[in-house]
């Protein structure tokens, strides 16, 4: 479904003798529907880097990234945008919300840039089962790390993509919400078909993945999980 | 919602930060339409006094100015008087190169029993005026009977009302229209009528006789032929007419005009000296604004909104913000303005007349539409220099 080719990403760095530096080097990678890819690896790594580009978000220096017969870094700007608020679903690091919007309304946010009027039932559900619907009408500002981690998910899910890339997903919450966003997303892959890449450092989710990649310096090494 | 709600609600959450902005494009409306409007004022009431006098040249008694002030008869309605000798006017109409030549009689009302107001009182002849009669025909054009007065705008009588000067009773026929000079204070009458006033003032102890058993004028409005060099008949009349001054109309208005020019300049480089400050701080302001922002702006570029889309958000919260800021800022110049124009008209000492409506909302609706145009050049400025980075760069930054 969605296949990086030869993907690179380099920058230049003033500081040292090699100023040539490659945040993500040769990379060949498939997702296929079904899947949950585990991409792990240490900070610095290109896990990042490597969503970014694999999600139509960073210009690669080398490579492609192909959505199905899709080369999408050929498309234009508008059209890649459409792609991706159709079929990617995101869930970024760090903070990722619209202050001005309620949770309820960041959520259903990507079906309105549709042009769709968004379905309310289907956002509080995905709402209430990361245990979050009580903040419906709360503003980001009012949330903790984990409940607007929390959003991110529900707004991702909610936009029923057909690939799912989720950096650190768990990163901000406690045992239990770990378990039951990792189970969201396998059950999203498994019984929905979606395919799946989490980047993490959490060893719990390891046993959610049916494939297990790892970034080294900018290099992925690929290894298989049991599922 | 689309993204099309999303500026409005983006700039009504965050009250302080949309307040501010509006709050700086309204100061540079206000100063635009502010100054524009004073500026517009003093032309036209320059205009209009140069319309209503229409002469070349104006005779008048040689100590008709340590008397009086004719100038601030003319700008301000200072009330004054002066007469000489009714045949000047004939020798006036001899000379070469005059074409008509006007007489005018003032007499200057009390504020006493006598008289309902002070006001200045100007006897025309209506068969030759070219000055006054003009600007009286556009609401009355009978002709000012026995008795009958015509009243700048400024004079509280209106029309119908009878005007008591000197235990004389006259009927007010018209009122006449904005000039912004002193004729707004002034009220008119025919040569008759101003006779029986003068003779009535006397009655009363005001003296304007200059010899006994002959009339008086106090000046004479000449206008020259076509091709007569007005300077020469000019000359030609303070030569030749004993205890005269002749005055050429465009000088005595020369330090008036130079005054004018000078606040007009004045003004020109304080209005450009803001547009230039507000147009920088708007820059900053919206530069700050979405440098502030770009997190926000990647992840709407994730969620799938692209460059154009972000650039018409931010030029729509942009355009918002500027045509709120211009509104406000036009209504705040308008009632810094319009209620003070005795005030300003005082202070400077100037003719000072409101353009008329139309003109006004052409200027405010320029002053919008180029306070807009600021706002949008600075948020597509700040908006082409966020869409050109890559979101994915954005959000690792600020993770």
């Amino acid at each position: 479904m969605l296949r990086a080719e030869n993907l690179s990403m380099r920058y230049f760095r003033r500081t040292g003798q090699a100023n040539l530096f490659y945040a993500v080097k040769d990379v060949d990678l498939e997702l296929c529907p079904g899947e949950v890819a585990l991409l792990t690896g240490r900070s610095g790594s290109g896990k990042t880097t490597l969503l970014h580009m694999l999600a139509g978000l960073l210009t690669p220096s080398e490579g492609k990234v192909w959505l199905e017969d899709t080369d999408l870094y050929a498309l234009p700007d508008a059209d890649l945008s459409r792609l991706r608020n159709r079929r990617f679903g995101v869930i970024p690091q760090g903070r990722s919300a619209v202050d001005t919007l309620t949770v309820l309304e960041n959520v259903l946010l990507p079906q309105q840039l549709r042009g769709e009027k968004g379905d309310v039932e289907n956002a509080l559900r995905w709402l209430d089962a990361l245990g979050i619907a009580n903040l419906r009408d709360a503003r980001p500002a009012e949330l903790s790390g984990g409940e607007l981690r929390r959003m991110a998910i529900a707004r991702a899910l909610a936009g029923n993509p057909d690939i799912l890339l989720a950096d650190e997903p768990t990163g901000d919450l406690d045992d239990e919400n770990t378990a039951a966003v990792l189970s969201l997303l396998r059950k999203s892959a498994v019984e929905e078909g979606k395919a799946v890449l989490l980047v993490t450092h959490d060893s719990e989710a390891l046993p959610y993945g049916t494939r297990i990649y790892r970034m080294e310096s900018g290099f992925l090494r690929g290894e298989d999980a049991d599922g | 919602m689309g993204t099309s709600r999303l500026p409005i609600k983006n700039l009504l959450r965050k009250p302080g930060r949309t307040a501010a902005l509006v709050l700086l494009t309204a100061l540079l409306a206000a100063s635009v339409f502010g100054g524009s409007v004073v500026v517009g004022s003093l032309r036209s009431g320059l205009q209009s006094l140069e319309a209503r006098l229409g002469a070349d040249i104006i005779v008048m008694p040689a100590e008709a100015e340590s008397k009086v002030s004719f100038k601030n008869m003319l700008l301000q309605g200072t009330t004054g008087a002066f007469y000489m000798d009714a045949a000047v006017l004939d020798e006036v109409r001899a000379a070469q190169g005059v074409q008509i030549a006007a007489p005018q009689t003032f007499l200057a009302s009390l504020k006493a029993d006598c008289c309902a107001i002070k006001v200045q009182i100007i006897g025309i002849d209506p068969d030759v005026d070219f000055t006054v009669k003009p600007w009286i025909d556009e609401r009355y054009a009978q002709g000012l009977g026995d008795m009958e007065v015509a009243v700048g705008c400024k004079v509280t009588a209106g029309v119908g009302e009878t005007l008591k000067i000197y235990e004389q009773y006259t009927r007010v026929v018209a009122k006449l229209a904005e000039t912004g000079t002193g004729l707004d204070t002034a009220v008119y009458c025919n040569m008759d009528t101003m006779q029986k006033l003068l003779a009535a003032a006397e009655a009363k102890g005001v003296s304007h006789k200059i010899s006994s058993g002959s009339d008086v004028i106090s000046a004479v409005y000449v206008k020259v032929k076509d091709g007569a060099d007005v300077a020469q008949v000019n000359s030609w009349l303070n030569g030749h007419i004993r205890k005269v001054t002749a005055v050429r109309a465009r000088s005595m208005f020369t330090d008036v005009s130079d005054s004018l020019s000078g606040i007009a300049r004045a003004a020109r480089a304080l209005i450009g000296a803001v547009w230039a400050l507000a147009l920088v701080i708007l820059l900053v302001a919206f530069a700050m604004m979405i440098h502030e922002r770009r997190r926000e702006f990647a992840v709407l570029r994730l969620l799938g909104v692209s460059r154009r889309g972000l650039r018409a958000e931010i030029l729509a919260e942009t355009a918002l913000c500027g045509l709120a800021g211009a509104l406000l800022g036009v209504g705040v110049a308008a009632l810094g303005v319009f209620p003070f124009t005795t005030l300003i008209e005082t202070k400077l000492g100037l003719p000072y007349l409101t353009p008329d409506a139309g003109t006004l909302l052409a200027l405010a609706g320029g002053t919008v539409l180029a306070t807009l145009l600021v706002g949008l050049l600075a948020g597509a400025w700040a908006a082409a220099r966020l869409s050109r980075t890559d979101p994915g760069a954005t959000l690792r930054e600020g993770a």
